[in-house]
């Protein structure tokens, strides 16, 4: 069966925990491992935290959404700013690549997003915002059922 | 100063989850110990504390208790390394203690263990320094 959620808030740092508790709840029902409900939550953070950081440069007008889709084993989650897009995605994805090494940011968002789940869609345009397209399989609970 | 022990600690209103540090200095060496969650939000408070403490009391060195840190995301990594990078400028060493696996994997990813030492306790931390 699948169930889905979407989730609207101001993109104010204070709302990075609300973020990735609130969808590591709603994930909860597929009874995942402490160490995949971690990874969710760190992608969700740093997701989020882009989204607030580099999408709205910190304007807390600027609204963050989150749409999470779940069936079976398999998470969707869609993280989705209408900011100021990124210029170079090939950039932004290299480890310790960084725009903002002044406010002492490590540039590795995107390498622990790509490493902590299955597959990671990057959909930006310059002046209109990114989308951050996130899957994973959780594989535990179907290794038990086997 | 000495040998005196100062204490810095910030309590956290209870029942929000957030960032607490507590801060204590022996000599030139600056104890960190994080308890709750580090990420863009708290990353801030705990740059300013640090930094502070670090100037002020002529800081060489930089033991960072992780114990108690039930969460950390790439924004931790930033300001360790920004912690790293001020204590470098006066030759000090950073040494990072009581790690857990899921923050390990990330200082792994981010090859950040070529710079920080790690050591399994406090106490072993505060030997690797010179200072136990």
């Amino acid at each position: 069966m699948k169930n889905e959620m979407d989730l609207q808030f101001s993109a104010l740092s204070q709302n990075e925990s609300f973020a990735r508790v609130t969808v590591a709840a709603f994930i909860a029902q597929l009874d995942p491992t402490m160490d995949e409900l971690t990874e969710i939550k760190t992608v969700v953070s740093e997701a989020v935290t882009n989204a607030i950081i580099h999408g709205y440069e910190n304007d807390p007008n600027g609204v963050v959404y989150i749409h999470v889709s779940v069936e079976d084993s398999l998470i969707d989650m869609t993280i989705k700013d209408v900011g100021l897009g990124i210029v170079d995605v090939e950039e932004a994805r290299q480890p310790l690549f960084t725009t903002k090494p002044d406010l002492e940011r490590s540039g590795m968002g995107f390498t622990i997003m790509e490493n902590f789940m299955d597959e990671v869609e990057i959909r930006t345009q310059p002046g209109r915002g990114t989308e951050v397209k996130l899957r994973k399989h959780l594989n535990s609970s179907k290794m038990l059922c086997n | 100063m000495g040998s005196e022990l100062t204490h810095y600690t910030r309590l956290r209103r209870p029942g929000i989850v957030s960032l607490n540090i507590e801060m204590e200095t022996k000599h030139a060496v600056l104890c960190i110990r994080l308890s709750g969650e580090l990420d863009h939000h708290t990353a801030d408070e705990l740059r300013e504390q640090a930094t502070a403490v670090i100037e002020k009391n002529d800081i060489r060195h930089i033991v960072l208790n992780l114990e108690q840190l039930s969460f950390m995301d790439s924004s931790g990594l930033g300001v360790i390394l920004g912690r790293y990078k001020q204590i470098k400028q006066v030759h000090g060493e950073m040494v990072v203690c009581a790690i857990s696996p899921a923050i390990q994997r990330l200082f792994d990813m981010s090859g950040l263990f070529k710079i920080i030492k790690m050591e399994p306790t406090e106490e072993f931390a505060l030997q690797r320094l010179g200072v136990a």
